[in-house]
């Protein structure tokens, strides 16, 4: 048996989590280098993975599959696809980056209180959900996916509910508060979409008799399981909530504006970059490939939403006061974008919705990080506390400025391209969608600028005016981030190389054509 | 020969990388590096001319494949570079002013600490415009159409401490955010109806698609066009847009960037050809734009926002043009070129004024400067002469070619774009004519009064240091930027006759955009006699207001119409109620949507559970024998249902 | 006699004490009245036994007064330790699962 490649790819952060737990009160620095260096291990067993995977070769791939619970036809199936390496290897990377960011964020307030080791906690809890998602998204068996889909809302609630930004406007009690209205919020919305995938995924277990994804889609292919349409749709809607509510799609997206207010800028990034695409991701999984033609018939209404979103999360984004509930908005509408993108049934729409996640993950993760490094300098969320920050710190404002370009989809930047891919694939279908989603860049070029005008130019607020420029450590963070961007924005080829084949497989299990220009002969 | 071109955009590339990354320690060198790598690309773009003119007319398109930039099924998008007239046309403009400016700016930001992070941003636009004129499909033309509008936005707000330079980038990057919008439906209509949006299969196969989808792809690109192009309805930012340092409008918001629209649709000309909706509504466009710009350019007190009124108007021009067909399209090419000859020279020169006048940009505090600046009064004099349409300048080769194709687009129509046109000399000769009267002519009104006005917000802060409120010292600026000036002067002396002797022009760029004779209804001496009689009356109007009365320091009331026209025909203040205060409104009112509605249907869900928990708690009063009661209720519910259910 | 009997005297037997757990207060009666619905069972069961003719319900009798014994002695255990604590044998008194 060869090595198995993928367990450890999921078990090395899990294992690096019980470690950095254990790690003694007084030894908090241990810890970080600790939780940093088996981020990098795994990131480092990712990049294997994504050497070993090989685009034109089998659709599951490095695949390993052992019984489990024998009663229930439950597996411990692992298997990637290229969507899948794809987003692997986007968590491992970001990993790192959150573990650096966060730094000191968890370091314990007053010295001398030995027992309490919230820094050890902070960055095993991180390591816990790299190991829940990567396993997310390794898992083809269905029961084994929804296990860990469930089980990473448990270190993500601690994280959320227990670390938050330091200095607060209104003191200590009253964001504590917050902070664990906004942990509460997020484990009941996504506990309830989970609860009904779990029926769902039941009532798959009734209807196939086993949980495996590879079978049941070969099966349904094959004609030799009959589903009838009631069922079938039963079905899609119920897994098909959970994963808009991890999205998240409007209007199940409340939750998100008030984890990520809360929560420290890495963990922040942790949820919208990481852990939410875990939904999106278990979209095109999932809901097409077992449920192909329900997938088809909710297409129409599901477009709609996700056209809501991102006309609706822009517009939101525009009315914030908070910086970080700014970005959060602005993700809602990415994240509509990206389901667009899967719905449209298209192939340029399911490759620019992938390659969506992966660029949505860096240009947030850029953007969030240097706005978190902004919020702990002044210690305010709200925009109205800056201003001139460009002369006091240009290298802060310079990365922010490109953090925000790239969200804003600029071309010659990474998000453009997906963004891009995505509209035209709408567009081929459903031109009217398309076109009111392109009213999504205006409204994304007016946030944003809003946001850096109103805190990085004008006259130099009093209380911005001694405040030091990025750090070495931050600039770590933040230039590899930005590289990044420029190098997809200019050649996405590694990522869509991977991510076609994949794609293409995904529109034959819908059984969907590109539809064919006006004028063939121009080909 | 072809794997030159990636080099004309690499050079100022390399240079914006460097100096951007580079940081404060190439604070002493970073101008120079910028400039001579503005200089290299325009050597390599001389190196390409030569060489294309050796080739027969056939063969002058040269292309360069990079690399596969997305590739996804169906999706073809590459990094290809196609050189060929019209292109070479832009690089040799585009490289040759901005090498001009880069070297002109050495001097006039001279005393801006961050004169390095100026050139970094200069080197950025001249990439990303360059990529626009060279890209060989239209995906790759959207990269560097975005490119120069984010190198607008940063050099419009270079002075960003200032709050409306600021406020003018931001306004600057999203009118043309709603022009992009337009480019990319564009590309869209172009990907579903060819399947491609490279220039080859778009523009050989435009005549066999339907004239529905052309038309909205030509109008797509109209709306593109406005937005780049500063052209009705989407041209309000480029007068705020002067809130940039000088050298920046003289390249960027005149010479350059501005005219990338009129690019845009000569480059798709076989789509416009096959649309005759879409060309009407460019006409229309141009035209209307033309007599807005003459306006609102007649109105205005400040030299560089009268010089940007300008700009529309002779874009509107080009545009007119564009919108004829075969019979425009060179001559707007053509315009373009001389335009941004005589239009970058102005500015330069209204920067030099600027320069020797403490940053005074208010013409009624200049006068009578002729004497104290004899090179700009010269350049400027020549810049004007050549805008004005003066008989052997270069506008008047150009202009009145395209007053000529506009009456010979025949029918009512042409008539109407001719009259517009004739009209727009007139007023061009009028607010010409002032701006040179009240800046180099008349009395010293500068004299005797502080400058700066406090309601004089785009005056440029450089020369701060120099005192607020002292007496100006006119004085002519260093050499450093006076070069520049005189070879743009001698381009738009020569630059028209040169093009238009033995038609030079019309048949190097023939081959690429096509051209038709037209049929005019009025002969071409009669339209050159017409365009004088304009020239005149507009002139003499001028001059019996500003030359021979003095002008007063103080704007006069006006009447309506110069009201608005100062207020830019009120389109501000339109933008300002239904878009600004309508979108506040939605977004506000959005977000107490979002908080009490989508929001609170979710928290009253759970709060509907809450109170449900709150009674049903009440049951567990603590009591035993309640408990038991329930025990006891409980088993004999199941007993009688058993029984029940044995009975049935 | 007809065994049918037995199963009347043991449900009226099983009322009383039923009636006696819910109303009385005193923990000493309840505990008592829960005896005598055990017992009422154990009748039940004996006469069962007896009318299918073996011996499953007379073995569960004799279950159910082991656990009556062991239940006897931890019951009265926690009822003179309540009255010790609270001076009271009410049951009533003792409500502390009361949010």
């Amino acid at each position: 048996m060869s090595f198995p490649l993928l367990t450890a790819t999921a078990a090395l952060p899990a294992v690096g989590a019980v470690a950095t737990a254990a790690v003694p009160a007084a030894w908090r620095t241990a810890a970080k280098w600790l939780a940093l260096l088996v981020s990098l291990a795994t990131l480092a067993l990712a990049v294997t993975v994504l050497v070993r995977f090989d685009p034109d070769g089998a659709r599951y791939q490095l695949t390993e599959s052992h019984a489990w619970i024998k009663d229930f036809g439950v597996r411990y199936e692992l298997g990637v696809d290229g969507i899948a390496v794809a987003l692997i290897a986007l968590t491992a990377l970001l990993i790192p980056f959150i573990v650096l960011a966060g730094w000191n964020d968890a370091d314990p307030l007053e010295t001398g209180s030995s027992r309490w080791r919230p820094t050890q906690g902070f960055f095993a809890l991180i390591l816990a959900v790299e190991a829940m998602v990567v396993i997310s998204f390794e898992a083809t068996d269905v029961f084994l996916f929804y296990i860990f889909f469930e089980a990473m809302l448990i270190p993500m609630y601690f994280l959320i509910g227990g670390f938050g930004d330091r200095a607060h406007a209104q003191g200590e009690e009253a964001a504590s508060r917050q902070r664990s209205y906004a942990a509460v919020k997020f484990l009941l919305y996504n506990l309830v979409g989970g609860l009904i995938m779990l029926a769902a995924v039941i009532g798959l277990y009734v209807v196939a008799g086993n949980f495996s994804l590879q079978e049941i889609a070969q099966a349904r292919a094959s004609g030799s399981l009959h589903m009838a349409t009631s069922t079938e749709r039963w079905l899609f809607l119920g897994f098909f909530f959970a994963f808009a509510v991890k999205a998240p799609l409007w209007p199940l997206h409340t939750w998100l504006p008030n984890a990520m207010q809360e929560s420290t800028a890495p963990v922040a990034v942790l949820i919208t970059a990481v852990v939410d695409k875990v939904g999106t991701f278990a979209m095109l999984r999932f809901c097409l490939q077992l449920f192909p033609q329900a997938s088809k018939w909710a297409t129409p209404v599901i477009l709609v939403l996700a056209l809501i979103s991102i006309v609706y999360g822009a517009l939101l984004a525009v009315g914030q006061r908070d910086i970080k509930r700014l970005v959060a908005y602005a993700s809602i509408s990415h994240f509509g974008f990206i389901i667009m993108g899967i719905f449209a049934m298209t192939s340029q729409g399911q490759s620019g919705a992938t390659l969506y996640m992966v660029n949505h993950g860096i240009s947030t993760a850029a953007l969030m990080l240097v706005a978190g490094f902004l919020i702990s300098r002044r210690g305010s969320r709200l925009i109205a506390d800056y201003g001139g920050v460009q002369k006091v710190a240009p290298v802060l404002a310079g990365t922010f400025l490109i953090g925000g370009l790239a969200t804003l989809s600029l071309p010659g930047l990474a998000p453009f391209v997906s963004e891009f891919l995505v509209l035209v694939g709408t567009f081929t279908r459903h031109p009217v969608i398309g076109i009111i989603a392109t009213f999504g860049i205006v409204l994304a070029a007016l946030y944003t600028l809003v946001l850096y005008q109103r805190t990085m130019t004008g006259p130099v607020k009093p209380e911005v005016s001694a405040m030091p420029d990025l750090r070495a450590r931050e600039l770590v963070v933040v230039a590899p981030l930005i590289v990044l961007l420029i190098f997809l924005g200019v050649y996405p080829k590694p990522v869509t190389d991977i991510v076609n084949p994949a794609v293409k497989q995904t529109m034959s299990d819908v059984h969907k054509k590109d539809p064919k220009p006006e004028v063939e002969a121009a080909k | 020969m072809e794997n030159l071109i990636a080099l004309l955009i690499a050079a100022p590339l390399l240079g914006a990388a460097v100096l951007l990354v580079g940081g404060r320690r190439l604070d002493a060198v970073g101008h120079w590096i910028g400039t001579l790598l503005s200089f290299v690309s325009f050597v390599i773009g001389v190196v390409l001319f030569a060489d294309l003119l050796g080739k027969g007319a056939e063969h002058r398109t040269l292309t360069q494949h990079l690399f596969s930039w997305v590739p996804v099924a169906g999706f073809q998008a590459d990094v290809t570079f196609r050189l060929d007239q019209l292109s070479m046309t832009f690089v040799l403009l585009i490289t040759g002013v901005g090498s001009l400016i880069h070297l002109y700016s050495v001097g006039y930001m001279e005393h801006d600490e961050r004169r390095r992070r100026f050139f970094g941003y200069l080197n950025l636009f001249l990439a990303a415009m360059l990529l626009l004129v060279l890209a060989d499909n239209y995906l790759l033309l959207y990269v560097g159409w975005e490119g120069v509008g984010l190198a607008s936005y940063l050099l419009i707000g270079f002075w960003q401490h200032k709050p409306s330079a600021a406020t003018a980038a931001k306004k600057a990057f999203l009118v043309n955010r709603v022009g992009d919008m337009g480019l990319s439906i564009a590309i869209m209509l172009m990907f579903t109806t060819f399947g491609s949006f490279a220039f080859g299969p778009v523009l050989s196969h435009a005549g066999d698609a339907s004239e529905g989808r052309l038309t909205a792809i030509g109008l797509m690109l109209l709306l593109a066009t406005c937005g780049k192009s500063a052209q009705v309805p989407l041209q309000s930012w480029l007068g705020d847009a002067m809130e940039g340092p000088t050298p920046v409008s003289a390249l960027i918001h005149a010479a350059t960037m501005v005219t990338a629209g009129v690019y845009l649709i000569v480059r798709s000309g076989a789509v416009f050809n096959a649309a005759p909706d879409a060309q009407l509504a460019v006409t229309v466009v141009g035209a209307v734009t033309l007599l807005f710009g003459a306006i609102v350019g007649c109105a205005k007190d400040d030299i560089k926002k009268a010089l940007a009124g300008s700009t529309m108007s002779q874009i509107g021009y080009m545009v007119l043009a564009a919108g004829l067909g075969p019979i425009g399209y060179v001559f707007a090419i053509m315009h373009l070129v001389t335009h941004g000859f005589f239009k970058a020279g102005l500015f330069l020169g209204a920067g030099s004024v600027m320069h020797g006048m403490n940053d005074e940009v208010d013409m009624r505090k200049y006068g009578g400067l002729r004497r104290y600046m004899p090179v700009t009064f010269v350049t400027f004099g020549l810049g004007y002469l050549a805008i004005i349409g003066f008989p052997g300048l270069s506008g008047f080769f150009s202009k009145d070619k395209i007053i000529e194709a506009a009456f010979a687009k025949g029918g009512t129509d042409g008539w109407i774009l001719g009259g517009v046109a004739l009209l727009g000399a007139a007023i061009t000769a009028f607010y010409m004519t002032r701006v040179m009267l009240m800046t180099f002519f008349g009395e010293e009104r500068w004299k005797n009064q502080p400058t700066r006005s406090p309601e004089a917000p785009s005056a440029e802060p450089a020369a701060e240091h120099q005192g607020e409120h002292a007496e100006p010292h006119p004085h002519e600026s260093p050499k450093v930027m006076t070069i520049p000036m005189i070879v743009l002067a001698v381009g738009s002396v020569l630059g028209g006759g040169f093009f238009s002797i033995g038609d030079r022009f019309l048949h190097w760029l023939e081959p690429v955009t096509g051209y038709s004779e037209g049929h005019s209804p009025v002969g071409a001496w009669t339209v050159t006699g017409a365009t004088m009689v304009c020239l005149i009356i507009g002139v003499g109007i001028a001059w019996a207001q500003y030359g021979r009365k003095p002008v007063p320091a103080v704007a006069p009331r006006g009447s309506l119409l110069t009201r608005a026209a100062r207020r830019d025909l009120l389109q501000d203040d339109f933008n300002h109620v239904v878009l600004v205060r309508g979108g506040e409104h939605l977004t506000r009112s959005l977000v107490y949507v979002d908080h009490t509605l989508v929001d609170g249907v979710v928290n009253g869900t759970a709060a509907g559970f809450g109170g449900l928990s709150s009674r049903l708690r009440r049951v567990q009063n603590g009591f035993a024998r309640s408990y038991a009661v329930s025990m006891f209720g409980g088993a004999a519910l199941l007993v009688a249902a058993t029984l029940l259910m044995r009975a049935v | 006699m007809n065994p049918v009997n037995y199963l009347y005297l043991a449900a009226l037997l099983f009322t009383i004490g039923a009636t006696g757990v819910l109303i009385r207060r005193n923990a000493i009666v309840v505990f008592m009245c829960i005896e005598l619905m055990l017992n009422a069972c154990n009748l039940a069961f004996v006469a069962f036994s007896r009318m299918h003719g073996n011996l499953d319900g007379q073995i569960i009798a004799f279950f159910t007064m082991v656990v009556a014994a062991a239940e006897v002695v931890v019951g009265l255990a926690i009822i003179v330790s309540l009255f010790r604590t609270r001076h009271s044998a009410s049951v009533d008194d003792a409500s502390l699962m009361k949010l």
